[in-house]
This record gives structure tokens, sequence and C-alpha cells, in this order.
């Protein structure tokens, strides 16, 4: 399964859906995603991964490039996510520290914190 | 000898691939379906990495992949044929490019070493092993 992509606003947040597979092949096509969506001055982001069938470290070091992009801006980088098997690569690496994960879109939507 | 052996070409598409047929074999193999996830995982990492050092190195040679069926246990071999070189040695690209390749293949094996508890790691003049090993319960066997 390749990767899906589709954006849309919500208030000042840009929501980013993901779908199917994000590996060391499909990786770039997210990186360039969200590079563009930075470089067009969207600096507050939500990436919904609920329709992610599979995540590697590749996958991993996108969203953290995504984070580093967007805070240089003073800007913010969410991910939605309620499926233990993605959930647990981000515990395994630590990275539960580094993103806010939320259950919900309309969660890591009002979040200010 | 393997149960099942795969080489591919050194591209980010195959990985997948690698994956599928992992994954089916391990499954047959009676690893527990609980751990397929993780099967499917590890050997990804494992067969993104060699493709990234393939490729960095300019290595023309496939991967090579063995999925080997044992008793009681499924053991997977990733193998790659890239020269490990001293830090600068490299050929092509400059220091920030090394640093980067070296961020993502740590990235990678931290995300092997953190799934599979029987995990080894071998490099040498002329390429690296890694292989990763997981219990099975024979099918038809009944746990006691």
């Amino acid at each position: 399964m390749d990767l899906s992509l589709s954006t849309r606003t919500v208030g000042d947040r840009t929501v980013v859906e993901v779908g199917g597979e994000i590996d060391v092949y499909t990786a770039p096509k997210l990186r360039e995603q969200l590079v563009e969506l930075v470089n067009d001055g969207n600096f507050h982001l939500v990436v919904d991964m609920e329709g992610v069938d599979f995540l590697d470290s590749t996958g991993l070091g996108v969203l953290v490039g995504g984070l580093k992009r967007v805070r240089a801006h003073e800007g913010s980088l969410r991910l939605v996510c309620n499926q233990e098997r993605i959930l647990k690569i981000f515990r395994i690496t630590g990275l539960t520290k580094v993103f806010p994960i939320h259950t919900s879109v309309e969660e890591a939507v009002a979040a200010t914190d | 000898m393997a149960t099942v052996e795969l080489r591919f070409s050194a591209l980010p598409e195959h990985v997948r691939t690698a994956r599928l047929v992992a994954a089916a074999v391990a499954r047959r193999a009676g690893v527990d379906e609980a751990v397929l996830d993780e099967v499917r995982l590890a050997v990804g990492e494992a067969c993104s990495r060699a493709v990234g050092l393939h490729q960095a190195a300019g290595v023309t040679e496939p991967v090579r992949v063995a999925l080997i069926e044992e008793e009681k246990q499924f053991s997977i071999e990733v193998g790659d044929e890239a020269p490990r070189s001293a830090p600068g040695d490299r050929a092509s690209g400059g220091a920030a490019d090394t640093d980067v390749e070296t961020e993502e293949d740590e990235m990678g094996l931290a995300v092997i070493s953190g799934l599979v508890d029987d995990v080894e790691v071998t490099a040498g003049d002329y390429g690296g092993l890694i292989r990763m090993t997981w219990p099975t319960t024979p099918p038809g066997v009944a746990l006691t």
C-alpha cells in the first residue's frame, strides 16, 4: 500500500491526514509535504496517523524533522494516534516525550500547552 | 539451509516486499500472531539500513535476507555488502551527510534492539549481518 496524504485547515491549525505505510520508500513524500506546509507559513501542524498501517524509523525521522522546522517558527506539531502498534514505536524510541500525542483531531486542535 | 532466501536490488521500494515475505514465512513457521508486527518492523528496519549502506557506499550487489525456520525458533538474517570504513573515509559526501546517515542508521538499530530480544549485529571489512531470532510454537503442538 502506498502513502496517502491530505491536508485541511481547522482554525489556525493545519491537519495532515496520513494513510497507508510510512517507510523508507514513502517517507520522502511525507517530508516534502511537511516542508511545503512550513514554507507556506503553516507552523501549527496536527498529523493524524489513525489511517497509518505501518511506521518505521525513517517515518519517525521525518516527523522529528517536521517538529524541528515548526519549532524554528515557534510552531507546534501534534500527533493523533490510538493504534497500539504505532504508539509502541514512539515509546521504544523515547519519542513520546518529544511529541504531544492526542486521541482525536478535535483534542489536538484544541490543545494549547 | 534457509527456508526462504531473498535477494533484492538495494532500492527503498523493495523493502516492503521483504517485510511482507518475512511476515508470511514467520507466520507459517509458528511465530506468535502478536509478534508478527514486530517481525515486520524489525526486518524492515534491517533492510532499510542495508539499502542505505549499499547506496551510500555505491555497492551494486543485492541485499540478502535469509528466513530460517529451526526447531522452536525462527531467525531472520539481513546481510549487506557495504564495506565499513572509518568516519571521514567516505569517497563522496561531506561530513554533514555522514552524520545524518550515521544518525538514521543508529535510529534503525535502536528500534531493532528495542523490539527484538535476541539480536546479533556483526560487521566486517566486506559487509555486515543482523541476525534476529524469535521463538515459535510448532503447529499442532499444544502448549502445556
